[in-house]
């Protein structure tokens, strides 16, 4: 009589466990928001699966329970979708360009300021990197000194129009990193810049 | 300029043998919280705090959403991490040096679901970014995904 009882159980254990998996895990890859999607690779309990075209999901009911698909937009939106409206803005770079040896900026260059300003004020908690550079004419003391004079010029045009100081980060690197490689010595506008990126 | 770089190097050399260089400004921030909606809470060494839009994240931190909750945080590499309500999300390590690009990122979806949009790490090393659950552990070459995990008994 016991062993019948706990032959039941036994079965209704099972039967429990069959019908209610352990889980309900869902990886969906999306596709990227430049049009190239990249690739996520799935290792559960020793098996894998490997995602790399859009949409390309994969269920694990156990670990080791690999069963890969695809879904759909329309799903992952379903599934995501709280954890997507919650996504912040895209990280944004911009450069600007400098008059040779000056820390004066280019016209065209002082219109893009103000395309930064305004895309800062509609962020919340923004934060902002300004990295100067320079081109390969003179000494790299001299370049560090003006890359770094470029980067806080920069910085002092968007604290007078109304950026809070401690939210932007100055850095120079002077020659080391050109857009354009060049011999030394070698005059090169692309070099003189200032990379903002703002999140 | 090899000269230059050399002294730069000798310099750099000799201050790390004679002497502690100066901590790095903000050694342990990791990211920032941008958006909030409903609960969101940040645990560090075992005291939970409201997380308002601005909040440091650190490494370390465990990041959880109520039943109306959710989150997004931008990292110092741009990685962009979402949560969505009923989730736990540990931020397990993360180091970024900004002019090489190179360190590492690794989180853990305990429970609930996250919204990915990988940054400078993954694009620098394919090995660098890391997400797991407790099924799994994604590698991530690039780009963006979405990761559900959980007991569904909970539900």
């Amino acid at each position: 009589m016991r062993r019948h009882a706990a032959l039941a159980a036994l079965a209704l254990l099972l039967l429990v466990g069959c019908a209610r998996p352990a889980r309900d895990d869902l990886y969906v890859l999306m596709p990227g928001a430049d049009g190239k999607t990249g690739a996520l690779t799935v290792d559960s309990a020793g098996k894998q699966a490997v995602l790399d075209q859009p949409y390309a999901a994969v269920r694990v009911k156990e670990p080791g329970q690999v069963a890969a698909g695809t879904i759909t937009e329309q799903e992952a939106r379903q599934a995501f979708g709280a954890a997507l409206a919650a996504q912040p803005d895209r990280p944004l770079s911009f450069t600007l360009y400098f008059l040779e040896a000056r820390d004066e900026l280019t016209p065209d260059s002082r219109q893009i300021l103000g395309r930064i300003v305004d895309e800062l004020s509609r962020r919340p908690a923004p934060e902002i990197v300004v990295i100067g550079h320079t081109d390969r004419v003179g000494a790299v003391p001299y370049n560090d000194a003006l890359s770094l004079r470029r980067a806080e010029r920069v910085r002092d045009e968007l604290v007078k129009v109304g950026v809070a100081p401690d939210r932007i980060r100055v850095e120079g690197r002077g020659e080391r990193e050109p857009l354009v490689p060049t011999p030394d010595e070698v005059p090169e506008p692309r070099n003189r810049r200032v990379e903002i990126s703002i999140r | 300029m090899a000269r230059s770089r050399l002294v730069l190097t000798a310099m750099i050399l000799t201050a790390a043998l004679t002497g502690p260089l100066p901590a790095p400004l903000h050694a342990q921030e990791a990211g920032h919280v941008k958006v909030t909606r409903g609960t969101v809470q940040i645990e560090r060494a075992g005291q939970k705090t409201p997380a308002a839009v601005g909040a440091v994240v650190q490494a370390g931190d465990v990041v959880a959403t109520g039943p109306d909750g959710s989150v997004g945080i931008t990292f110092l590499d741009n990685s962009l991490l979402s949560a969505g309500p009923n989730s736990v999300l540990a931020i397990d390590r993360f180091a970024f040096d900004p002019t090489t690009h190179q360190g590492g990122f690794e989180s853990s979806l305990r429970s609930g679901t996250l919204a990915v949009v990988s940054g400078k790490l993954a694009k620098q090393s394919p090995d660098a970014m890391k997400v797991k659950t407790p099924a799994a552990v994604l590698g991530v070459r690039g780009t963006e995904f979405l990761v559900r995990t959980g007991d569904p008994k909970k539900d």
